[in-house]
């Protein structure tokens, strides 16, 4: 057992840490990054600048993050995790409200290679505070509404003010993430009944809240004719991009619509759409299965975990990818209204970058340390 | 442990739940791409390249308008505008501000170009002033760094060389009007200009050639990012004229400030060689877009120079109308040149006195005098043997009454009254005493100048039934060869009636009793036939014709006579007609006569001096008289 056992101990040496990492994993990322660094040089007319070359800089530095993140022992982010929650929150607040005391406008904190957001931090954030606060549940406990309470109002916080900025996609994403380790927890699926009820009650109160364009998204959505030179303009333009595209796309560098500026948004939350009118529905399905396959692999590492924390934890940042990636897709493919959520590791911006390869870094981190058993308040397991 | 491992039951229940779900949703994705790029894809692919590809017209170059020895008489430009492309500029006022201190920008052409610029997109450019002079374009140039957005662009525009000379002769061209649109796509372009008036509009289609297309790809804002597709348009077709510019000119500033009309045929050919109507206007000002008070002053101009006279003003021909009067008597047999009548001053028809204008009348007089010193009685004489359905009849074999089908927007056919004409007209029958008014080319009689130039080529041509025409050929390719015009048929007057007016309208110049003595033509070969004409345009009264006529001079303009010349030259073997009408002129042999005379010594002087001169456009056509 000892012998089996040997990760067990606190202490695993840097060299035994490097020979867990999922390297393959890491191949992957970079492939995905790389097609996303091709599609950046063509939505620049064949230049690496102005968004290549930077995208380029930014995987570059968020990889050496991630690694970082995942060789640190898993205990010590299990300590920290109500710290960066709350940290996380302040910058949020800080952002939020220093809009009207002095820093303009901003919604981000400027690092030099990217700007943050600290409501693309809290994604990840959440997902780990919860994983930690879960941790320490046993099943009793989850089981009884009060222990729900906390986090409840871990989740509505930053929900609130995200949703104040307002930013519908971002907000979502919170709420489906943390909905989705609630769920993991094994909290009561009655209870997902309720707040369901209680959400779709409540719709028409939270219609009164959304701000004028938010709503336009949502009847444009419902129907994309109803204003083809608006915001409807976007959603048919993609679809266009998309349709003529085909089965083997127009080639790289040859899409009619995006060269030509009918595509809005290129490099960013529409990149999808340019991909798939350059290589057709084969490029697509490539990039598709390649997800797939790093979806695949979280949820690999989550099954082998054997901290809850470290399972909550790895399915918690693969379900953020997960929305990351699906809600990009049917989005662009109008099967959503539009929400402004970047396609993962191509759309260029640095802040998504470093949120999902901070997140990757956990779901490595999980990983090397699958076999570290973790007490409930972050100790070493009492058994 | 226990809970541990419940705890990892549930957890992996729940992951492959969640996994499911995952999965569902990715076939979803997966079945949308299918949907989009394998079922629609057809659909979407005609949708892209419509977004992409567009349609724009090149407009063709207009074709020239030539004399009839080639010389240019309609050119295209090179017109220079400034434009303004508001999105290479951050403030377009102050863009304007700094462009006034080289051109004038008007108050007016700031609002509207500020108002183009909120309308239209960025890229498009707004015409700040069009038809810059070089100066100004190279001092725009110059200053090119202060004055962001600011281009120079060039296009085409029409030019009239020779501005109101040719005017009437060329028409002119305008802006498409909106009820004029329909069909055409290059009427829609902005700035394209059609025909509006003269040869411009009779043969615009010629002239404005087929449109080009280019097929270019455009980006989302509608900025062209390159060419897919050319083709190339017909350019308009170059059209050449029956008029010599170097007679158009002479005849047009011989007529001066005179309100009135001359024209200049050839009268074996019909070609009109000179054909002026003065005032004239000028037809660059039409292109380059006139000014609110030119116009007024155009429209209000009691002498109405934008009337061309010559086919569309409608004079009595007075006494030119002597020669189809003695005809239509010749061919009844009510009279023989020899025939002669008693003038004593005026003639009594009934309780009515009808007036020679000679106080104090000619003495006997035979066809020759009669035509020579334009006597009035000796034609109301044979105009009442004859009887205006006989005159009428001759007038129309000349010409007279009847449009002449020439080449022209619009012209007007006059007026040859008869029985029939006036029953149907006013319900009252003919009275004699009209026939007597007629027989000296008053009352209802009405004929353009361009008619009465026909009618005189029609007496000199021997008879024939020449109709005018301005246009040569008309060819795309220059090189091509227009069929000759056949000879004209004959109109059935017998050569020694033809002879004996012609010998009269010689004498009108050329005797010493002659109307016309004072303009006679003196070169040796050169010297001209012709008719003068006296056209009173208010009725004299009794009293006033007791007390003497007052002079034209002491009348106002508008009441002065109309002086007319038909005449044709050389005597010895025609070939040139000539009419020439001036408004309130005064006297036919004091003012109209002159002007004919020199215009027909211009004309044999051109022909004579340059007897090698190419191109002439009806070189087959013309009579075996032509000496030239």
């Amino acid at each position: 057992m000892m012998e089996l056992n040997r990760f067990n101990r606190p202490e695993l040496t840097l060299r035994q840490k490097l020979w867990q990492v999922q390297w393959m994993f890491v191949l992957l990322l970079c492939v995905t990054a790389t097609i996303g660094f091709v599609m950046l040089y063509s939505a620049g007319n064949g230049k690496f600048d102005p968004w290549s070359s930077k995208q380029i800089i930014r995987f570059g530095v968020s990889l050496a993050l991630m690694l970082a993140v995942a060789l640190t022992d898993i205990r010590v982010w299990l300590r920290l995790s109500y710290g960066i929650y709350l940290l996380t929150l302040i910058l949020l607040i800080a952002v939020e409200f220093g809009g009207t005391i002095g820093m303009g406008a901003q919604r981000w904190i400027d690092l030099g290679f990217i700007n943050l957001q600290p409501s693309e931090l809290m994604k990840i954030a959440l997902v780990l505070v919860l994983a930690r606060y879960f941790h320490g549940m046993n099943m009793e406990e989850t089981g009884k509404a009060r222990y729900l309470i906390p986090p409840l109002v871990m989740v509505i916080i930053p929900t609130a003010l995200v949703l104040r900025q307002p930013d519908l996609g971002t907000a979502l994403m919170l709420l489906i993430a943390s909905s989705v380790v609630f769920f993991l927890a094994g909290v009561r699926m009655w209870k997902f009944g309720v707040v369901f009820l209680g959400g779709l009650i409540s719709m028409p109160v939270a219609w009164q809240f959304l701000k004028g364009y938010q709503k336009e998204r949502v009847l444009t959505f419902l129907n994309p004719e109803r204003d083809s030179l608006g915001s409807g303009y976007h959603i048919i333009q993609s679809k266009i991009a998309f349709g003529s595209g085909g089965i083997s796309g127009k080639g790289f560098m040859q899409g009619s619509q995006s060269h030509l500026n009918f595509l809005p948004e290129k490099q960013t939350d529409f990149i999808f759409t340019m991909l798939a009118e350059e290589f057709g529905m084969a490029g697509g399905m490539a990039l598709l299965g390649l997800y797939a396959l790093l979806l695949a692999y979280g949820y690999a590492i989550a099954m082998r975990t054997r901290s809850q924390f470290g399972r909550l934890l790895a399915l918690g940042v693969t379900s953020t990818f997960f929305l990351y990636v699906f809600i990009n897709m049917a989005m662009v493919m109008g099967l959503i209204p539009v929400v402004g959520v970047p396609l993962p590791l191509i759309s260029y911006g640095g802040t998504a970058m470093v949120t999902l390869m901070l997140g990757f870094g956990f779901l490595l981190g999980v990983h090397v340390h699958r076999d570290t058993s973790i007490s409930h308040h972050g100790a070493d397991d009492e058994f | 442990m226990q809970r541990e491992n419940e705890r990892q039951k549930v957890f992996s229940r729940r992951a492959a739940i969640l996994g499911g779900g995952k999965l569902v949703l990715l076939s979803a994705l997966v079945g949308r791409m299918y949907y989009l790029q394998v079922v629609e894809s057809e659909r979407y692919a005609t949708l892209a390249d419509e977004n992409r590809i567009n349609l724009r017209l090149l407009p063709p170059p207009r074709g020239h308008i030539v004399d009839r020895f080639g010389r240019e008489m309609a050119v295209n430009q090179q017109n220079y505008r400034a434009v303004l492309i508001s999105e290479r500029t951050e403030d377009a006022e102050t863009t304007l501000d700094a462009l006034s201190n080289i051109i004038p920008v008007g108050e007016a052409d700031r609002r509207r170009i500020l108002k183009e610029i909120r309308r239209k997109r960025g890229f498009v450019p707004i015409t700040i002033r069009e038809n810059l002079r070089w100066k100004d374009v190279a001092r725009i140039e110059v200053n090119i760094p202060d004055l962001p957005g600011v281009m120079i662009d060039e296009g085409q525009s029409r030019y009239y060389p020779y501005g109101r000379e040719t005017a009437h002769v060329l028409g002119y061209v305008a802006a498409v009007s909106e009820n004029e649109t329909a069909g055409d796509p290059l009427l829609d372009l902005p700035g394209f200009r059609i025909g509006k008036a003269g040869i411009e509009k009779v043969h615009d289609l010629a002239l404005r050639g087929a449109s080009g297309s280019s097929q270019v790809e455009v980006n989302a804002l509608g900025r062209v990012i390159r060419e897919l597709n050319r083709q190339e348009g017909q350019p308009g077709s170059e059209i050449t004229l029956t008029i010599d510019l170097e007679l158009q000119r002479m005849a047009s500033d011989r007529m001066g400030e005179n309100s009135g009309a001359a024209v200049v045929v050839d009268i074996h050919t019909g070609d009109v060689l000179a054909m002026a109507s003065t005032p004239a206007f000028d037809p660059n000002s039409f292109n380059n877009g006139m000014s609110a008070e030119e116009w007024k002053g155009l429209i209000s101009n009691e002498k109405s120079p934008l009337t061309n006279k010559a086919v569309n003003g409608q004079y009595s021909p007075g006494s030119t109308y002597k020669m189809a009067v003695a005809l239509a008597a010749l061919e009844k047999g009510v009279i023989t040149p020899e025939t002669t009548f008693f003038c004593s001053g005026s003639v009594r028809l009934g309780n009515a006195e009808f007036h020679c204008w000679k106080k104090g009348g000619h003495g006997t007089v035979d066809l020759k005098r009669g035509i020579a010193e334009s006597c009035d009685v000796y034609f109301y004489e044979t105009a009442k043997r004859t009887g205006i359905d006989r005159i009428a009849e001759m007038s129309h074999k000349l010409g007279l009454g009847r449009p002449l089908g020439l080449d022209y927007p619009k012209e007007h056919s006059g007026l040859i009254p008869d029985r029939a004409w006036k029953k149907k007209t006013t319900g009252v029958a003919w009275q004699q005493g009209e026939t007597l008014v007629a027989g000296i080319g008053q009352g209802y009689v009405l004929a353009t100048p361009m008619q009465l130039a026909i009618m005189t080529a029609r007496l000199a041509n021997g008879g024939y039934a020449v109709v005018p025409h301005l246009t040569g050929a008309i060819r795309a390719d220059v090189s091509a060869q227009d069929a000759p015009p056949g000879r004209p048929n004959s109109i059935g007057v017998p050569p020694e009636h033809l002879n004996a007016v012609l010998e009269a309208m010689s004498d009108v110049v050329n005797s010493p009793r002659g109307t016309a003595r004072g303009s006679r033509i003196k070169e040796p070969g050169f010297e001209m036939g012709g008719k003068t004409g006296t056209v009173q345009v208010r009725r004299i009264t009794k009293a006033e014709r007791e007390q003497g006529v007052r002079k034209n001079e002491d009348l106002p303009w508008k009441f002065r006579d109309h002086a007319i010349f038909v005449g044709f030259a050389p005597i010895s073997a025609p070939r040139y007609a000539v009419a020439v009408v001036v408004e309130h002129g005064g006297g036919g042999s004091k003012v109209a006569a002159p002007i004919a005379g020199d215009i027909l010594l211009e004309a044999q002087r051109l022909n004579a001096a340059q007897p090698g001169r190419t191109r002439q456009v009806s070189d087959a056509a013309k009579g075996p008289a032509d000496n030239g």
